[in-house]
């Protein structure tokens, strides 16, 4: 093959795979046969290994069916204990999931995967449970019987012959990191069975001994090894992808089966499953309704064949046709399908009489390049549903043909002698052609028995007698009621179409509306509570709306709902969220609840929760159920969108305000530097001696010039650290000269008072940005001038430390020095020293600290052993190489 | 050109209560002074008077300062010494890069700004260089290549004569980094300042009473180094 690279997509798909396999828990299925080939006690063996090897490891529930080598395995296993569910009187005993996910333990033991929990629960089905303690990343170790796959069942009961109850879905499966087959002969099981060491269990216990037949295992455990070699076929594939070696697959399959009310459908259903899995194909499952209406039965075996065809990981499409075979072969081209699957018609179909050909003949004769895969029906008890005429005509329809039929008997009684008998004899039949325009089926039918009984009985001589005795009025009679019968068809057929038609119209007009809200508003209060309303009213249905809550770190009720969630609700709303499933009636998960609840999810995230509550007594239907969860997208889609404006509408906010901010001390630093630097200048100028008074007033002078400079200097200093734009200049500095720069800017701070340097004479040259060090130098200066009584000492000094790693400047002095408790808070903007006298900001330190660590240094506070604070400021340090030999 | 007093000073500032000062100032001082408040303004006052030197502050409302020195420099060699405001290192390199001679921070006196204004202007007065320059107790002989340091012979290693002749050729203003590592390393070195740091530690200990303490090998934050005579 030309083209060896791997395909992106399925590179992306592997990568997903992985991605959402590393954050769940591991999931280890031991898988076997049938019941006692070992996978309990694998399981437990399994679990003392880890426990060994320093792993936790917790029992959720495993049977051990009184099992001696079984139980001295459990023994040392910390248990969850089981929680106790009253139902219908009986006490029943199921795991304790809440109880596990709050203890969170790193792996747990769930025995019987297959396992259908206590009316109550919170999932109907184990393996459920399993998979929400997977997700919350626990690891889980549980077993399983090949019988107990969805896949499979159909299989194993025809082995067997006795019914299984108890399924998982194939794609639950899929969710396993590891399948250990536990496998044992058939020979050895018998034996084992006959020691008694394999626990048969006595409910059904004949149906069982029949499943311990040595025929039945062999097929049984081909069946099991089957499924484990397609399994770890999947698992290589998977593997490839990373590779370039891609001859090997075969791609592009994609399968469509035809999905209908029927249990045969079901069939068809895990048959395709199984295709698909063994050719690693996507899969859709096609319901093609036609204009006829379906009966409430129907309809709820149509909705299981589908929730199947879900479970089982299919893509579900909904299409309107009469025509299936059409519908199918339009569909299959719309998505690409390259085979089509639908099962082997029995006897004559209502296809072949309808449209002169089976749907077979039809699909081939219109497939083309698709492959049609015929799957052969099972025998079973006719099971088919009839279109429900009934519920469309009602009582009024049958007294207007009633009334219509004695007016024109009347009318046709006074005319009697104008014209012949067999005038109203046409009379009758146009009226019942007319009334079936207008009414239903049934009062046609009716209306044309009434019709003909009422001419023959009153005109047709005899009089008075049902006897017709001219062949010609047989025929007329005969004519109005099949006249009867194909116009009220017809009828009946127009109508199914227009209610059809009209129903699809309702469905995109009520998309429309319901988005249409949801983008007119202008705030998302306003567009939410306008589109729930809409909902409430195309549903027949009240809505409850939560969003998500940051502060508050769950959901918060929106207050458009029209019904308010109380506890429980609330539960299974969170529920949903959390999980980003779907929850509550209509569902698998704590079914028991009012609504049904939809998370809104955008990206993997949950942005909230749609709850929607029917009436007690009605359903939603699939296609409602479908509109509701579009309408959720719709809704996540517009509450991201608001979430998104307001980040960004705070981000803006914030970013005026920091210019505005900037602005403001840019321009007051420059408003006040002018009129400083004139006056400086000019003090400088008049330095010429006046008189001693003189003198001494404008050294003052001088004194309050430089005090203003330098608080200009340091709110400047200020603004370039908060707003981000500091960026060091970092250059080779000799510390002598950043010290005599610095005590050069403050000489008139420390005047009268003595003052030591203390730096070595051959300190090599500092990396340091000298501004930055200068400007600190000179604050610590400042303060500690400022802040220590008159006269005292101050002293600063420098050096590299004895590791040669870090240079260090200190400035100590002689005054009070500060508790430690004061230490950090002195560096923070406008924090002051207790003691500190009237006067100065409090930025002092804070920009002397954000200097010193845009040039990536330290500053420390410490007391002066003898009295005083010191400030160490340390800077890294590297030896600067030495110049070039002259 | 006999007396300082007929010098012309163009003054290019927007901030009038400055501009006034430097008038007073300057015009004290014996220069006659002419104002101009924008670039512009500032670029055609200088082709119209020719001025001997030009203030010019880098904060101006029209073109920035780098920007009218650069389109001075097109036609015109007249010294330009600079107003900037503290904290900004890089404008002062980028406008001493741009040909500006010399630079001086906001806030100034009026003997600072003269000091540097005398060291400018020398450099277009004397078209040849004196032989002989004196500073403090040290005489440097840049004919005989000999340093004397009150009266006796200095010993100076090439690199450290290289860099004391750069400086007393611009004694009075500044000489960046840049251009002295040029001139002693080559271009290369332009960022190895260090080295420049190490020669003028040993310089300073050779010439300097206190070498911790230089009173005319001065350091310029970040920029470079200045020779002040007095």
């Amino acid at each position: 093959m030309a083209d060896s690279r791997p395909d992106p997509d399925a590179l992306l798909a592997s990568l997903q795979y992985e991605e959402a396999r590393i954050q769940r828990g591991r999931l280890k299925v031991f898988f076997g046969m049938c019941p006692g080939v070992g996978k309990t006690f694998a399981m437990l063996r399994a679990a003392q290994k880890e426990i060994h090897d320093g792993l936790e490891a917790v029992v959720g529930v495993v049977e051990t069916h009184g099992r001696a080598e079984t139980e001295a395995l459990l023994a040392g296993l910390p248990v969850v204990p089981r929680k106790q569910i009253a139902y219908r009187g009986v006490t029943l005993t199921e795991m304790d999931l809440e109880g596990i996910l709050a203890r969170r333990p790193p792996l747990v033991l769930v025995d019987e995967f297959a396992h259908t929990n206590a009316p109550g629960s919170r999932h109907a089905k184990r393996w459920q449970d399993v998979v929400e303690l997977i997700e919350a990343g626990i690891n889980v170790y549980t077993t399983l019987n090949v019988q107990h796959l969805e896949s499979r069942a159909d299989a194993v009961r025809q082995i067997t012959g006795a019914p299984v109850h108890e399924t998982v879905p194939d794609s639950v499966l899929d969710l396993a990191d590891e399948l250990e087959l536990v496998d044992l002969t058939p020979e050895a099981l018998l034996e084992r069975l006959s020691e008694g060491k394999v626990y048969i269990g006595d409910r059904a216990a004949a149906a069982q001994e029949n499943f311990f037949k040595e025929a039945h295992l062999t097929a049984l455990r081909e069946l099991a090894l089957r499924f484990t070699a397609e399994r770890v076929d999947r698992q290589l594939r998977r593997m490839n992808i990373g590779t370039v070696r891609r001859t090997v697959w075969r791609s592009g399959e994609r399968l469509l089966v035809a999905v209908g009310p029927s249990p045969f459908s079901t069939q068809l259903v895990r048959w395709t499953r199984r295709l698909a899995a063994a050719l690693g194909a996507p899969w859709v499952a096609l319901y093609v309704e036609p204009s006829k209406p379906l009966s409430p039965d129907a309809q709820r075996l149509l909705d299981k064949n589908l929730a199947l065809a879900r479970e089982l990981g299919a893509e579900i499409v909904l299409t309107h046709d009469d025509d299936v075979a059409a519908a199918l072969v339009r569909i299959a081209l719309l998505q690409n399908a390259t085979q089509i699957v639908v099962g082997k018609p029995r006897g004559r179909s209502l296809f072949g009489s309808l449209f002169g050909g089976t749907l077979v003949d039809r699909l081939l004769q219109l497939g083309g390049a698709i492959d049609i895969c015929v799957v052969p029906g099972e025998e079973r008890k006719k099971h088919r549903f009839r279109p429900d005429w009934a519920v469309q005509s009602s009582a009024p329809e049958y007294i207007a043909a009633l009334v219509t039929v004695a007016v024109v008997t009347l009318a046709s009684w006074f005319l009697d002698g104008v014209i012949s008998y067999r005038s109203v004899g046409l009379i009758y039949l146009l009226v019942v052609i007319v009334l079936g325009l207008r009414i239903g089926r049934g009062p046609v039918l009716f209306a044309g028995i009434l019709a003909a009984s009422a001419w023959d009985y009153f005109f047709i001589p005899p009089r008075f007698t049902f006897v017709i005795e001219s062949l010609e009025d047989m025929m007329v009679y005969a004519a109005t009621i099949g006249a009867a019968l194909v116009a009220g068809q017809l009828t009946a057929r127009i109508r199914a179409q227009g209610r059809n038609e009209r129903l699809r119209e309702e469905r995109a007009t009520a998309l429309f509306q319901l988005t249409r809200a949801l983008a007119e508003a202008k705030t998302l209060d306003e567009g939410v509570f306008a589109a729930l309303r809409q909902a409430d009213e195309l549903f027949s249905v009240q809505t409850s709306l939560a969003l998500a809550d940051e502060a508050a770190g769950g959901l918060s009720p929106h207050f458009a709902g029209s019904y308010p969630l109380d506890e429980r609700e609330r539960g299974v709303a969170e529920w949903a969220f959390s999980n980003r499933r779907r929850a509550g009636r209509f569902t698998d998960t704590l079914p028991g609840s009012v609504g049904y609840y939809v998370p809104l999810v955008r990206d993997e995230r949950a942005v909230g929760v749609l709850g929607v509550k029917a009436p007690k007594e009605s359903d939603l239907t699939l296609a409602q159920r479908d509109l509701i969860d579009v309408f959720a997208r719709q809704l996540a889609l517009i509450v991201e969108r608001e979430q998104l404006r307001e980040v960004g509408d705070r981000e803006k906010l914030l970013a005026e305000s920091e210019k505005l901010h900037r602005a403001l001390l840019d321009s007051v630093s420059h408003e006040l530097r002018t009129p400083l630097a004139v006056i400086t200048g000019a003090l400088e100028t008049l330095g010429s001696p006046l008189s001693g008074e003189s003198d001494a007033l404008l050294a003052e002078m001088r004194t309050a010039a430089r005090r203003l400079n330098r608080l200009v200097g340091n709110l400047l200093d200020q603004t370039r650290l908060e707003s981000g734009t500091l960026k060091p200049r970092l250059d080779w500095c000799d510390p002598h000269d950043l010290v005599n720069a610095a005590v050069a800017g403050v000489q008139d701070a420390l005047a009268g008072r003595p003052f030591e340097v203390a730096i070595p004479d051959d300190m090599p040259p500092i990396r340091a940005d000298f501004g930055l060090m200068e400007q600190v130098l000179a604050n610590l200066l400042i303060n500690a001038a400022l802040h220590t009584p008159e006269g005292s000492a101050i002293f600063l000094a420098a050096g590299i430390e004895s590791g040669g790693r870090r240079a260090y400047f200190t400035v100590a002095d002689r005054g009070p020095g500060f508790p430690p408790a004061m230490r950090e808070r002195l560096f923070k903007k406008f924090e002051r020293g207790d003691a500190a006298k009237a006067g100065g900001l409090g930025l002092g330190l804070s920009i002397v600290r954000g200097f010193v660590a845009a040039q990536s240094g330290e500053i420390v506070l410490g007391p002066n052993p003898g009295g005083g604070a010191v400030f160490t400021i340390y800077l890294p340090h590297v030896a600067p190489q030495t110049p070039p030999p002259e | 050109m006999t007396t300082p007093a007929q010098q012309t000073v163009l003054v290019i500032d927007d901030e009038v209560q400055i501009r006034r000062f430097l008038h007073l100032t300057l015009e004290a001082a014996g220069y006659r002074v002419h104002e101009a408040d924008t670039g512009q303004l500032g670029l055609g006052e200088a082709a119209a008077c020719q001025p001997d030197g030009i203030v010019l502050d880098l904060g101006l409302p029209d073109l920035d300062g780098i920007s009218v020195l650069r389109r001075l420099r097109e036609w015109a060699q007249t010294p330009v010494l600079v107003l900037t405001v503290r904290d900004s290192e890089e404008q002062k390199i980028a406008a001493l890069d741009a040909g500006a001679d010399d630079y001086l921070t906001k806030p100034f006196s009026g003997r600072e700004l003269l000091a540097r204004l005398r060291a400018i202007l020398r450099r277009s007065q004397h078209a040849h260089e004196p032989a002989m320059v004196a500073f403090g107790d040290i005489e440097v002989d840049l004919a005989a290549r000999i340093v004397r340091r009150a009266g006796a012979e200095v010993k100076l290693t090439a690199k450290e004569y290289a860099l004391l002749r750069l400086l007393v050729q611009h004694r009075g203003r500044v000489v960046i980094h840049r251009q002295i590592l040029r001139e002693l390393w080559g271009p290369h070195a332009e960022e190895s300042t260090h080295y420049l740091r190490v020669q003028m530690t040993h310089l300073r200990k050779k010439l300097e009473a206190d070498p911790h303490q230089p009173k005319h090998l001065k350091t310029e934050a970040g920029i470079g180094y200045r020779l002040v005579e007095t």
